[in-house]
C-alpha cells in the first residue's frame, strides 16, 4: 500500500527537515575599526544560552588566511561552520601555489554570496561577520549580515555594538589613529556595552591586522565603575518609599 | 610527420613517447594566420593577420576580449578557440561575482591549460587545434601566455604563432630586450613591424590586421580600424619601405641573421613549443 508517508521519505526528506528558526549558543557585540597601521577588531569571550551566559572562552576573532581577519556574533556553531567553508577556501588558494592570495575584499564578497543564498534558501546561518584586513598597503573594513546585508565602512560593529558603540565612534574615530588611541577607543566602546548588554561578559579580546601579520591579545577584562551614588541606597527617594 | 600506426587515437602512445594526435593538433595551430603578442611591465599588446577569404566575405574574429584585464588572440581552429573564449570569460565573470575582484591571470591560464589537457588523455575527445596567447594584467604586473593544445603553458615578454610566424619571433627576438620599459606607443609600434615581418613583402594596411592592448589604466580593447591606419601611416611601414628601425639595432644587425638560424632549429623536438 503506496501512502503519502512513503513518498514524502523517497524524495528528499524535505517533509521532515526544518530550516533554522532561531539559534541556541551566542555570541554578542563585534566592533572593528580601521586604524592608521591596519585594522582593531575587539569582541568579549562570551557564550550565551538564551539568557544564561553559558561559555566564558570562546573566540570570537579569528585569522583567515595571510590578510584577513573574521569576527562573528550569533550562532557560534554556525560560525564554526563558516570557519570551515574559509578554511577550504584558503587551503585551494593556497593550492594554486602561484603567489596570488585572497585578500580580505575577496574573502569579504565570498562571505556574502555565503550568507545570502543561505538565506535565500530560508535556512541561514545565524551570524552578523565583521571582515576587516590589509593587502597591499589598502585597509579593509567590512560587515555581513545573515540575510547578505554586507558593506564596507571605517568602523563597523555587529548587533547592540551598531547602538552603543558606533555613535561613539562617529564621534571620536579618525583615520590617524594610533594603535594605543585604537585601543583605548576600542576600550571605551566595550566598557559600554559590557554595562549595558546583558549578554556581554567582562572578558575580551582585541585583534590587530597590518601589512605585518595579525595578532589576537590574550583574555582581559575592562574596569569598571559602580561608585555612583545612586547605587549606594538604591531606593531612596523611590516611588512609595519612605 | 608522417602517417603511422599510432596516430589514430590521442590516448595511443607511440613506441618513441610521442602522441601524434597531440602533434597533429599543434600543426593545425601553425597552419592558422599569425597571430603575436609582446609585453612590457604596465601593458601588453595583440596583434594578428585577420585575411578574409574573398572580398565579399568579413574577416575572421582572433582577438576576443575576456574580460576588462585579460584578452586573448587565437591561432588555428577560430572554432575552438571561440568556445575556449566563451569559458575563459565565463570563469573571469564568476570569479568576479563571487570575489568583487579580477580573476589572476596566471590562474585563468592554468585552469586553461587543464582543461586541453583532459582533452590528450580521453578516447572520445580530440585536441583543441587552437594556441592562445593570453594577454592580462594581475597584482604581479603585465603577462603574455601561451596556451598550446598539449596543455602546455608558458610565460612569455614576446612570441607569435601561426602561418610565417618565424619571421615575426625573429623580429621580436632582436627587440625584446628594451619591451619591458617601453612605452605602450613603442609596444603598438613593435607589434606592426612584427605583423608586417608575417606578410613576406605584402601591404600591411589596418585591412589586414588587428591591433589589442590592455594596459595599467587601460582596460582590454581593440583599435577600430582608423586608429590603425593612421599609427601605420605615421611609422611609415606600410608596404616596400625600409624597416624603420632605431639605430642601435643597426649597428648590430650582424647578430640577427645567427639569431635567426638558431630559432628556425626550435620546430623539430616533439611536444616542444
Amino acid at each position: 500500500m503506496v501512502s503519502s508517508q512513503n513518498e514524502s521519505n523517497l524524495l528528499s526528506s524535505e517533509g521532515d527537515s526544518q530550516r533554522t528558526q532561531y539559534p541556541y549558543v551566542t555570541g554578542t557585540s563585534v566592533i572593528g575599526i580601521k586604524y592608521k597601521d591596519g585594522i582593531l577588531m575587539a569582541a568579549d569571550m562570551g557564550g550565551s544560552y538564551g539568557s544564561t551566559i553559558r561559555y566564558k572562552s570562546v573566540e570570537r576573532l579569528k585569522q583567515v588566511g595571510k590578510h584577513s581577519l573574521i569576527g562573528a556574533s550569533g550562532e557560534i556553531s554556525d560560525f564554526q561552520e563558516i570557519l570551515r567553508y574559509l578554511d577550504e577556501l584558503i587551503l585551494h588558494d593556497n593550492m594554486w601555489d602561484d603567489g596570488n592570495s585572497l585578500g580580505p575584499k575577496e574573502v569579504h564578497n565570498y562571505l556574502t554570496r555565503v550568507m545570502y543564498n543561505r538565506r535565500n534558501k530560508f535556512d541561514p546561518l545565524w551570524n552578523s561577520l565583521v571582515l576587516g584586513g590589509v593587502k597591499n598597503g589598502q585597509k579593509y573594513l567590512g560587515s555581513v549580515s545573515m540575510i547578505g546585508v554586507h558593506f564596507e565602512d571605517d568602523h563597523v560593529a555587529t548587533g547592540f555594538g551598531n547602538h552603543l558603540a558606533r555613535p561613539i565612534l562617529r564621534e571620536e574615530w579618525r583615520e590617524d589613529l594610533t594603535f594605543e588611541e585604537g585601543v583605548k577607543l576600542l576600550e571605551k566602546c566595550m566598557r559600554n556595552l559590557l554595562y549595558r548588554d546583558r549578554s556581554a561578559v567582562n572578558k575580551m579580546q582585541i585583534a590587530k591586522i597590518t601589512e605585518e601579520g595579525l595578532t589576537i591579545s590574550e583574555p582581559y577584562s575592562l574596569k569598571t565603575f559602580w561608585n555612583f551614588a545612586a547605587f549606594k541606597n538604591p531606593t531612596v527617594g523611590a516611588e512609595g518609599s519612605w | 610527420m608522417f602517417r603511422n600506426q599510432y596516430d589514430t587515437d590521442v590516448t595511443t602512445w607511440s613506441p618513441a613517447g610521442r602522441l601524434f594526435q597531440v602533434e597533429y593538433a599543434m600543426e593545425a595551430v601553425k597552419q592558422g594566420s599569425a597571430a603575436i603578442g609582446l609585453r612590457s611591465k604596465t601593458h601588453v599588446v595583440l596583434a594578428c593577420v585577420n585575411k578574409a577569404n574573398s572580398e565579399l566575405s568579413s574577416h575572421q574574429k582572433k582577438i576576443f576580449k575576456v574580460d576588462d584585464h585579460i584578452g586573448v588572440a587565437i591561432a588555428g581552429l577560430t572554432a575552438d578557440g571561440r568556445v575556449l573564449s566563451r569559458y575563459m570569460r565565463s570563469e573571469c565573470i564568476n570569479y568576479g561575482y563571487t570575489y568583487e575582484s579580477p580573476l589572476p591571470v596566471g590562474r585563468l591560464v592554468v585552469q586553461l591549460a587543464d582543461k586541453a589537457q583532459v582533452c590528450t588523455q580521453r578516447s572520445w575527445k580530440r585536441p583543441y587545434g587552437v594556441g592562445l596567447l593570453v594577454a592580462g594584467l594581475d597584482e604581479s604586473g603585465a603577462h603574455l601566455y601561451y596556451n598550446c593544445p598539449s596543455g602546455n603553458y608558458f610565460e612569455y615578454q614576446a612570441f607569435a604563432i601561426g602561418s610565417r610566424s618565424q619571421a615575426a619571433k625573429t623580429y621580436l627576438e632582436r627587440k625584446f630586450e628594451k619591451f619591458t620599459e617601453s612605452s605602450r606607443d613603442d609596444l603598438v609600434k613593435d607589434a606592426l613591424f612584427a605583423i608586417r615581418e608575417t606578410l613576406q613583402g605584402e601591404k600591411l594596411t589596418s585591412a589586414v590586421c588587428t591591433i589589442a592592448v590592455v594596459g595599467v589604466g587601460e582596460a582590454f580593447n581593440i583599435l577600430d580600424q582608423k586608429t590603425v591606419q593612421a599609427l601605420i601611416n605615421e611609422f611609415e611601414i606600410s608596404g616596400e619601405e625600409a624597416p624603420a628601425d632605431e639605430s642601435a639595432p643597426e649597428q648590430s644587425g650582424g647578430a640577427a641573421p645567427d639569431q635567426s638560424g638558431a630559432a628556425a632549429e626550435e620546430e623539430a623536438a616533439p611536444m616542444d613549443i
